[in-house]
């Protein structure tokens, strides 16, 4: 089955293969290079175990929905995936973790979020020793635990063990049904991502219900995510600065942030937007007054960001502690199924806004920045550039629309179809979010999937730090900054 | 090079908020609510209906901001009846004062009487803090870094985050409390040298928030420790907290 960004379709369409003509279709499917997937998990189904696989290609532009299914006593051993096509190895470790199956083939499957009796990788060896850091890191920041197997100052590996933010948000998409608890659910799956999970969200339950939003309010959702990439990227430049040192660049940048972060707080009364993106409307239209406050500001920040970022890229003493270090070549990203910036700073051209249109990008035509180098230096300069672009983007969307209306209010009551699959793909911050939910015969959701880009970027981290100093480990982090809660769930 | 940091200078310009006790935020912030008189029991019954976490509770009507999420569905529903104002100072000591009540209008503070003694004669003039994530969804902590940004700037009051439990004065937790981190905070909790204080900051550490009653989230540390500060918000805003630690310290 074929179908494009956001799609819904009955179960019954969905072809039920059997596992090894469905692992056959996969290898096929994997021969288009940018072909990822976007979702692979379990849904008890009559009984049964059903497995939904949505592969989407970033040339081809569309999503092959296929599945296969399973008995759940005695549950299955099934050969893996991963052993071919390596970023399956998440999505496996996940299913055997919730479920209990066995991947023969898979290299290691290990815990996704249970944290006790964690296995740890360990190598032995003359001056080898090991660092381990957490679950609480030094510094404001959120918990998970890095082992570092070091050689000298060298690090030869690095394992990093998640789940401590797990605190349920699958299952309480199911167990608060009401539709203002998902919202409230969705904007907190990883608050520096609200606009763009609340998209995926509100984007996903239209879909089901059949609500086709306005253009207005697909314009209003893409300015509002826009703002939230362009407030993270220049955080992120910022702090980027702070761990090397270059106090200049981090309180110019944190000063440039908080413009845009307050410019946002104007328009909805919060500073990360939550409460700004709702299915089916909005309690806050764009009026002409924020308009107005929102091109100003975004003018000003323009120029300094600008101004800043020259400085910033043309400072030998930044340009050498930036340069090579963390490298990820973009053989590496597309093997584990890189996303977002962790792919398109290293060479692999994949932005859902281009790939899959969602919203207002179904009617602009936009570029994704794509650099090749993979390090350091080139995640911050594709964060600089895509500040730019988004910037241009907002102007753009603000001139092509008229937002004088009546607004829609939101709509929370919503008549879903029965035994349907639908799935909903954004592009954040960080890169491709996907929600996805199957309803019951009732029409009411038996499950709710959710995955943060985060899910495949955290291998990106152990691969950029192999080789490196262990005290660039800091800069490679932060120069992914990737979420903990979205992983985590 | 020199001379472009000679034009960004002016611009960046003098970035601290001069008075962070008299600091107001615009209008349409989501800050310290108010129930008017004249709500009416049909609308009383709407705010109940729409509340995704139960901040709402009747038997007399009121609203718990210890539970609240900020998500301003009550205000709609009720056509304003439920009103946030932009007062941001909503930091307490006295869990009871965040419970609002119709008709009410009054300036939620820190409970003098009710503070240890031995907080504002240690933590007077410096206090360092640990922060402890456990189970959030990183917006508060976004909101604690900022709090010592370059806007914020808390560190001229000698009130900082720091590294170690070992360093530090107290925590600052946030998140609801996974059962994955419970341990975690207990041994940090364990870790930080008496006195020592206790701050929850955001609903889902006041109460769990949105994540009340998830089967992962192990609140039980809450049990045997009294906090010293509860910070509500969805995130807190940086002047809350770093107001609601002043009253605290009693630094003025
Ligand atoms: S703003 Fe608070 S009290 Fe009102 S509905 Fe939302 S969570 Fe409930």
């Amino acid at each position: 089955m074929i179908g494009k960004n956001p799609l819904v379709v009955p179960l019954v369409e969905i072809p039920i293969f059997d596992y090894t003509v469905f692992m056959d279709t996969i290898a096929d499917l994997m021969k288009d290079e940018s072909r990822h997937c976007v979702a692979y998990h379990v849904v008890p189904l009559h009984g049964k175990l059903r497995f939904f696989c949505c592969m989407a290609s970033d040339h081809e532009k569309n999503i092959v929905l296929l599945s296969h299914e399973q008995n759940t006593s005695p549950l299955p051993v099934l050969p893996s995936l991963t052993a071919a096509h390596f970023l399956f190895h998440m999505y496996e470790r996940e299913i055997w973790e919730q479920y209990g199956i066995q991947f023969i083939g898979h290299p290691w499957l290990k815990p996704v979020r249970v944290v006790e009796d964690y296995p740890f990788y360990s190598i032995e060896g003359d001056g080898v020793h090991e660092v381990g850091v957490g679950p609480i890191h030094a510094g404001i920041i959120e918990p998970g635990y890095f082992r570092f197997s070091c050689n000298g100052e060298k690090v030869m590996h690095l394992e990093i063990q998640l789940g401590f933010q797990h605190r349920g948000v699958e299952k309480l998409f199911l167990e608060k049904p009401s539709g203002i608890q998902r919202a409230v659910l969705a904007e907190s799956i990883a608050g520096d991502t609200s606009v763009g999970h609340s998209i995926a969200h509100s984007q996903l339950m239209e879909t089901l219900a059949g609500i086709i939003s306005s253009p207005a309010l697909q314009c209003e959702r893409i300015i509002a995510l826009e703002l939230e990439r362009i407030a993270v990227h220049i955080g992120d430049t910022a702090a980027l600065c702070t761990d090397i040192a270059y106090q200049f660049g981090q309180v110019v940048n944190e000063a440039l942030r908080t413009i845009v972060i307050n410019t946002t707080q104007s328009w909805c009364g919060n500073r990360f937007g939550k409460g700004l993106v709702r299915t089916g409307g909005s309690y806050y239209p764009l009026k002409k007054d924020f308009i107005l406050l929102l091109l100003a500001n975004l003018k000003e920040v323009e120029e300094r960001f600008g101004q800043i970022t020259h400085e910033i890229f043309t400072n030998p003493s930044v340009l050498s502690r930036f340069e090579g270090i963390g490298k990820v070549s973009p053989h590496q990203a597309g093997m584990i199924g890189a996303v977002g910036m962790a792919a398109r700073s290293s060479g692999v051209k994949r932005d859902i806004r281009w790939s899959h249109p969602f919203q207002a990008f179904r009617k602009t035509t936009y570029e994704p920045v794509t650099l090749h180098q993979g390090d350091a230096w080139a995640r911050a300069m594709l964060r600089k550039l895509e500040v730019e672009k988004s910037i241009q983007l907002i102007g753009n969307l603000l001139s092509g629309h008229d937002f004088e209306r009546m607004p829609a209010h939101p709509v929370y009551e919503l008549t879903l179809p029965a035994s349907s699959f639908a799935l909903s793909l954004a592009e954040g911050w960080r890169g491709e979010i996907m929600q996805s939910a199957v309803t019951d015969e009732k029409g009411n959701i038996m499950n709710y999937k959710v995955k943060d880009p985060s899910f495949h970027n955290w291998m990106a981290l152990t691969l950029a730090v192999r080789n490196q100093e262990i005290s660039d480990f800091p800069l490679c982090n932060k120069s992914y900054n990737l979420s903990y809660c979205g992983h985590d769930l | 090079m020199a001379l472009s940091i000679i034009k960004i200078f002016p611009r960046h310009g003098r970035q601290y908020i001069r008075d962070l006790r008299k600091a107001v935020i615009p209008e349409g912030f989501r800050g310290r609510p108010v129930i008017g008189k004249d709500i009416t029991p049909a609308e009383e019954k709407l705010a109940l209906t729409v509340c995704p976490i139960a901040a709402i509770q009747t038997g007399p009507f009121r609203l718990d901001l210890g539970k609240c999420e900020f998500c301003m569905e009550c205000s709609f529903a009720t056509e304003g009846k439920i009103r946030f104002t932009n007062d941001h100072r909503l930091s307490t000591n006295n869990r009871e004062s965040l419970i609002i009540k119709v008709g009410e209008d009054n300036p939620i503070r820190v409970d003098q009487f009710m503070v240890r003694k031995e907080i504002s004669s240690y933590f007077r003039y410096a206090l360092k803090l640990r922060q402890v994530s456990a189970g959030g969804d990183n917006s508060t902590e976004m909101e604690l870094n900022a709090s010592g940004n370059v806007n914020f700037d808390m560190g001229r009051y000698g009130i900082e985050f720091v590294a170690s439990p070992r360093h530090s004065d107290g925590l600052v937790i946030t998140g609801p409390i996974s059962s994955n981190m419970a341990e975690a905070l207990q041994i940090c909790y364990d870790a930080t040298p008496s006195p020592k204080i206790v701050v929850l900051a955001g609903s889902a550490a006041i109460s769990g928030g949105i994540y009340e009653n998830s089967p992962v989230v192990d609140r039980k540390f809450l049990e045997t420790i009294k906090p010293d500060l509860y910070i509500p918000g969805n995130p807190p805003h940086p002047l809350t907290f770093i107001n609601g630690i002043l009253d605290l310290t009693g630094k003025k």
